[in-house]
């Protein structure tokens, strides 16, 4: 291990919330990956004998967590949401660092009219509040879980560009850019070789907070039956119309799965936390 | 003379803008994979119904000809009628708007009121068992999601204990005359004492869940500001002059260290408004972000587009109000 590398753990370990909120954010992860493997039932098995059946503090074993108003298993599909959200959160990671990174990059070393073209659009969207705009992106695309992703992605995009455009003014009037240039060195390459990696580290800043926020958007999105498909056992969509089972007094259709939306979301939050400050700690050596 | 150069500075921004999210809003109907008439009117529409619809949204004219006329009705607030009631778009709206504004009102004044209080006392009382109360409160206030809250809290008090109505604005059967459509405000006008205490009461979860995340962001700037306040050498003068710590904290170090907060007040608008949608529709508040809810399941696209661009035109003169007042009350401040 690098003496870089041990700093920044020595750092991270420092702060017991964040080490506890990665253990749990790693049981996520494997909940994601084996979930599938874990559950008793299928999570869309619906059995009308079995509707609203309360769980273990009933002495009922066989669902444990209860079942829905559909007679489907709780636990099961938890396990199986739990799948979904990281997904969901994964790839709008990808999508954001991707598409803001390249435009970043593109508008603060072209500079110039392309400059002036994305940040106008930037600041176009970040006129929108970030719900809306993803609401409005799914009303028009239709619902599916990749349109839902691409409307959150959508929301993140802009603040990455303007970030990384701000670090690319910064390294592209340094020495080393200007002699690669003398050497007739590319736009492309000096982008690729010399920009981007300038611009990594507080792209990573930005990205370890979004996970936990995009997963609440996810849910939202589902909570609000826009862009979700109902039936699928996403933690958000789980909890559209769960009111009127609370009505009911049938809570565990919408404690749990809100519990797990509230878990993850404060597990990668504090996750995203702890490795800005391990890295800033880093930053300031 | 330089506060006036940055608002015409500052008003000029506002306009490109403006201009770039209403064609964004206006091409909405256009991005619709597919014949935005099929999906609007369904498969089995008469081909009547589909050319008065395509005639009535000028989907026959050249795109920018569309978009002008588009910009000229919209900007004399004709949206024109909603697909899903047949009324004006612009009328709906109107109706609905009141409950939306009272809500995000109310949540404001709970986050402001409460997220200062906290934030104060958690800094004053550093490291005592009040500020790790605050410190925990703001981590777990911006991860939980406020429908799963406004629920829980239904389920608490509506419930269990049985002390708050579940949903909507008034009882049945009690009327308030309308003056400005704010509910506590029309009935201590009319002295309607009965309607007040009744509206209050329904008012009083939905606000507090959609005040959650602001407030806890409130109480994390407000404690860090006042703490770098409270270091500074006027505030141990005052001290050393005798002053109660009262007084210090809330005549002297206080107006300074609401700077930092005015500018979190404006970030928390965008989340304010957005999260109106969802404490909306879980208290069936009967506000525009369930109409924005209700229209994207009939894909009421007229009605979808005049509800955004309001709530973007609201966004953008909140923030420009936001940052007035930033410049105003710290004369430095000039971008």
């Amino acid at each position: 291990m690098n003496s870089e590398l041990k700093m920044f753990v020595r750092q991270f370990k420092k702060n017991r919330l964040a080490v506890a909120a990665f253990i749990i954010a790693l049981l996520l992860v494997f909940i994601a990956l084996f979930g599938t493997y874990l559950t008793p039932y299928d999570p869309l098995d619906t059995n009308l004998e079995a509707r609203l059946v309360p769980g273990f503090w009933a002495d009922n074993m066989e669902n444990p967590l209860g079942t829905d108003g559909l007679g489907r298993d709780i636990l099961s599909r938890l396990l199986h949401g739990a799948g979904i959200s990281l997904k969901v959160g994964y790839t709008v990671i990808l999508i954001t660092a991707l598409v803001g990174i390249s435009t970043g990059i593109l508008s603060g070393y072209m500079g110039g009219v392309i400059d002036l073209i994305i940040m106008r659009l930037v600041d176009i969207i970040l006129a929108f509040p970030p719900l809306l705009l993803a609401l409005v992106i799914v009303a028009a695309l239709g619902t599916g879980i990749e349109r839902a992703m691409l409307a959150i992605a959508i929301i993140y995009i802009p603040g990455l560009a303007r970030i990384v455009r701000g670090s690319v003014l910064t390294v592209k009037e340094l020495p080393y850019v200007e002699a690669s240039k003398a050497m007739g060195g590319s736009h492309f390459w000096i982008m690729l070789r010399h920009v981007l990696p300038n611009v990594i580290t507080p792209t990573v800043v930005y990205l370890t907070l979004l996970l936990g926020d995009a997963i609440l958007y996810t849910a939202a999105l589902g909570f609000l039956g826009v862009g979700i498909d109902p039936s699928m056992p996403e933690w958000g969509a789980m909890l559209s119309g769960g009111k009127d089972y609370l009505l009911l007094g049938k809570w565990w259709v919408t404690v749990f799965p809100g519990f797990m939306i509230f878990l993850a979301v404060l597990s990668f939050n504090l996750l995203g936390d702890g490795l800005r400050e391990a890295m800033d700690a880093k930053l300031r050596i | 003379m330089a506060f006036y150069r940055y608002l015409l500075k500052r008003l000029l921004i506002v306009i490109p803008t403006l201009l770039g999210a209403s064609i964004i809003v206006f091409l909405l109907i256009h991005i619709i994979p597919g014949d935005p008439v099929t999906v609007m009117l369904g498969e089995r529409a008469s081909d009547a119904a589909r050319e008065a619809l395509i005639e009535r949204l000028g989907l026959d004219q050249p795109l920018h000809i569309q978009f002008w006329t588009w910009l000229t009705n919209a900007a004399q607030g004709d949206f024109g009628r909603s697909i899903r009631s047949n009324t004006a778009v612009m009328d709906e709206i109107f109706a609905r708007l009141p409950a939306t504004i009272e809500l995000t009102l109310a949540a404001v004044i709970i986050a402001v009121v409460f997220g200062i209080f906290f934030g104060v006392t958690a800094a004053r009382y550093r490291n005592s068992i009040v500020d790790q109360m605050a410190i925990g409160f703001s981590l777990l206030g911006v991860s939980i999601p406020i429908f799963w809250l406004g629920m829980m809290m239904i389920f608490l008090f509506s419930v269990v204990m049985g002390w708050l109505p579940v949903s909507g604005r008034l009882s049945l059967g009690l009327g308030i005359e309308s003056i400005s459509g704010l509910y506590l405000v029309d009935s201590l006008l009319t002295g309607n004492m009965q309607a007040f205490w009744d509206a209050l009461r329904h008012l009083i979860m939905p606000a507090a869940a959609l005040s959650t995340v602001s407030l806890a962001l409130f109480v994390r700037v407000t404690r860090s500001s006042m703490l770098d306040v409270l270091s500074e050498d006027y505030v141990r003068t005052a001290r050393a002059k005798g002053l109660g710590m009262n007084k210090v904290i809330y005549k002297h170090a206080l107006k300074n260290a609401l700077i930092p907060i005015v500018t979190v007040v404006g970030l928390s608008v965008a989340q304010l408004l957005g999260g109106a949608v969802l404490t909306e529709t879980v208290f069936s508040w009967p506000g525009i972000g369930r109409l924005l809810i209700t229209s994207i399941g009939f894909r009421d696209y007229p009605m979808i587009q005049g509800i955004v661009l309001l709530v973007v035109l609201a966004f953008i003169m909140i923030n420009l109000i936001v940052d007035l007042i930033y410049a105003y009350l710290d004369p430095r401040i000039r971008y």
